[in-house]
């Protein structure tokens, strides 16, 4: 195939500087890509690109929103980013946000009224173990049962978004709501206050900061993060150091679900401010992205979940200024990550431009 | 009763056809040692691809050769990403689902009010209207015969042709298969562009014949359920076939308990399918050694001949 154009060689050792570089070039491919598609859809491309990327930042309301989408993205990309490094797969985190926001937000509704400063605390608690016990589910199924965690994890997406949408539909449906699917508001010691005046960014934010500090400490500096690294790097070699994989299993599942939990409680506690029967645009599954973006650190992961929510803050100005559908985040978003995919070689790799003379690799047929 | 019965059965095919036809592709694709998790993506690709050139073309056949073309054209970016670029299969299977929903969501959109003829089910004269025999043999819509056929094809490609042998030998041992001279790459590549066409025809199949019209996300999960099926089949293509059909049957449980009257929630029931899944695959992975004699030996890693 492509073999002839160009070949891959081995590096001796991973590209410390290639592991950098390549968020960076598929950031630059991405923009590219851009270029070419609004080009084709008969937009002025410049301008275009500037409504994408530039102009929904270029206000304090703007920068606002920036920071509020990419909270919950960051939460749940430094969680998610745990459990891949140990090499377990949970993609539902959009079912465990679900999970955390049922939770939560059943405390803020069976609190009404109550003006405790601990009412908040309260639904964060319960969120994060929605988030946990909906995690709990594949990591027992995988260690007791040894069922891919990728296929349950995802199963439960939909059967949590579900149980969502029967809730609001049914027992906590507000009854002077006009019968539509939602919840009564939460009262404002159920809501998390502003931190930013001007822009509706909230608590949450700090919340996030924290969690994303803990778990560079988390990572980088303690032994449990230590054994899941290996794990996930060298499963034999973690096995042979004693180092138990089911509880590895556990862990990465579960911080995930609570990192997932707590951004749900962040959403109807937060810009939502009840139930509905969707609490999140996909932050769940952009979070898959933004933990291969950061590339499972989590500095990283922050960084990447402001480009990530910037995308998002994009899709919308499109579709106000462009007339274009706001999926066309979601495109991008995919595209990004083929492009970090595939730069990712350069880590491993060399890349050698030319036909090579006598080829070694090339089988000869027996 | 017997009507109903017959219904039943003939509703349970339809709603299991897409399943067979995914989980097929996919069955071959990690035969030879490749894990694609991007069937839900290649889907939905179809689906969309498939109803848009029926929806200017006005020809139903041609709308699905376009949905075949798709998948298989966003396999070869899966391909070129994990076979020629070495990348990890896992992340890029989920890039290929996330890619597909947004991208199949965006050029999707002006048509999801358009209508389309669909592909009609066979009419075979008298034979069709048979009792009994009629609808249960004579009177499917031509995509599930072909399921059929697919999967005796597969069957009989895998396990009684060299071809087939191939392949195997490619996703149990890459390095030997190289060793005595068969392109692992190129051989890999085929069997994920099969996966691909088989997905972006299942996907055809939702779009044109099962449900005709185009909606964001319509495939709900099916490419999901087909990926975890081919655990449940022990990568065996009969055993596929009797698994799709049970998740069809689930899948019509559904809408019968709600015709019925039954007063549960539409949302539990919608459920359904997810649980079983879950279920399903929890109970037969618990053979470790049974996944483990079936599963291929490579399956999800990458190969490059000189490590």
């Amino acid at each position: 195939m492509l073999q002839s154009m160009f070949r891959l060689e081995a590096r001796t050792a991973p590209s410390r500087s290639a592991k950098w570089l390549s968020p960076l070039i598929a950031i630059a491919a991405m923009i590219a890509c851009g270029f070419v598609l609004f080009w084709l859809l008969g937009k002025d491309p410049v301008a275009a690109l500037r409504a994408f990327f530039i102009e929904p930042v270029a206000t304090r309301y703007g920068i606002g929103e920036l920071l509020l989408k990419a909270s919950p993205l960051a939460l749940i990309g430094t969680g998610l980013a745990i459990g891949y490094r140990a090499n377990v797969w949970n993609i539902g985190a959009e079912g465990q946000l679900a999970a955390g926001a049922i939770a939560g937000g059943g405390v803020a509704l069976a609190l009404d009224g109550t003006a405790g400063a601990w009412v908040l605390p309260a639904m964060f608690v319960a969120g994060a173990l929605g988030g946990i016990a909906w995690a709990a589910i594949p990591a027992f199924l995988r260690t007791r049962c040894n069922a891919n965690e990728i296929l349950t994890s995802l199963m439960l997406v939909y059967i949590a978004t579900l149980l969502l949408s029967l809730l609001v539909h049914g027992v906590w449906r507000d009854p002077e709501g006009f019968n539509f699917p939602q919840s009564r508001m939460f009262a404002a010691s159920a809501l998390l206050p502003n931190i930013l005046e001007g822009t509706r960014l909230n608590a949450g934010a700090l919340l996030t900061l924290f969690a994303v500090a803990l778990a560079w400490v988390f990572t980088q500096r303690s032994f449990v993060g230590f054994e899941m690294r290996v794990a996930g790097l060298a499963p034999d070699a973690a096995r042979y150091a004693g180092i138990s994989a089911p509880r590895m299993v556990w862990l990465g599942m579960l911080i995930g679900g609570a990192c997932a939990g707590v951004a749900g409680v962040g959403e109807i506690a937060g810009p939502i401010g009840q139930l509905l029967p969707s609490v999140s645009p996909g932050y769940g599954f952009a979070a898959i992205i933004v933990a291969f973006v950061g590339r499972l650190h989590p500095v990283g992961v922050l960084l990447a979940s402001l480009l990530m929510s910037l995308l998002y803050l994009g899709g919308e100005s499109a579709q106000l200024e462009l007339n274009l559908p706001s999926s066309v985040t979601g495109m991008f978003q995919g595209t990004l990550l083929f492009f970090l995919l595939a730069a990712d070689v350069l880590i491993h790799y060399r890349v050698r431009v030319g036909v090579r003379a006598a080829s070694r690799s090339t089988p000869a047929r027996a | 009763m017997t009507d109903t019965l017959v219904q039943i059965v003939v509703l349970t095919l339809a709603a299991g056809t897409p399943l067979v036809i995914a989980a097929l592709g996919e069955l071959v694709v990690e035969k030879s040692g490749v894990l694609n998790l991007g069937v839900e993506g290649m889907m939905l690709i179809g689906a969309v691809a498939a109803f848009i050139v029926t929806v200017h073309t006005h020809g139903s056949w041609l709308g699905v050769v376009a949905g075949i073309a798709a998948g298989a054209a966003m396999a070869l970016v899966f391909g070129v990403i994990t076979l020629t670029l070495k990348a990890n299969q896992v992340a890029t299977g989920l890039a290929l689902s996330l890619f597909g929903v947004g991208l199949s969501a965006f050029v999707g959109l002006p048509y999801v009010a358009a209508v389309v003829e669909p592909i009609k089910s066979v009419d075979l004269g008298w034979l069709s209207r048979l009792p009994v025999a009629g609808p249960l043999l004579f009177a499917h819509n031509p995509l599930v015969y072909a399921s059929l056929a697919l999967c005796a094809g597969v069957e009989w490609f895998l396990f009684h042709t060299r071809g087939g042998l191939i392949v195997r030998a490619v996703g149990e041992s890459p390095q030997s298969a190289h060793a005595i001279g068969y392109r692992v790459i190129a051989i890999r590549y085929a069997a994920v562009l099969f996966g691909g066409g088989c997905a972006g025809l299942a996907g055809a199949y939702l779009s044109l014949a099962f449900t005709p019209l185009w909606s964001e996300g319509m495939t709900a999960g099916r490419g999901w359920i087909a990926l975890a099926l081919v655990v449940f089949a022990t990568w065996k293509p009969l055993r596929v076939l009797a698994g799709a059909w049970l998740f069809g049957a689930v899948t019509l449980a559904q809408f019968q308990i709600q015709a019925a009257g039954v007063d549960i929630p539409a949302q539990l029931l919608a459920m359904l399918p997810y649980a079983a899944t879950i279920v399903v695959l929890a109970l037969i992975s618990r053979d470790a050694t049974a996944i483990r004699r079936n599963s291929p030996a490579s399956l999800g890693k990458p190969f490059h001949p000189e490590t």
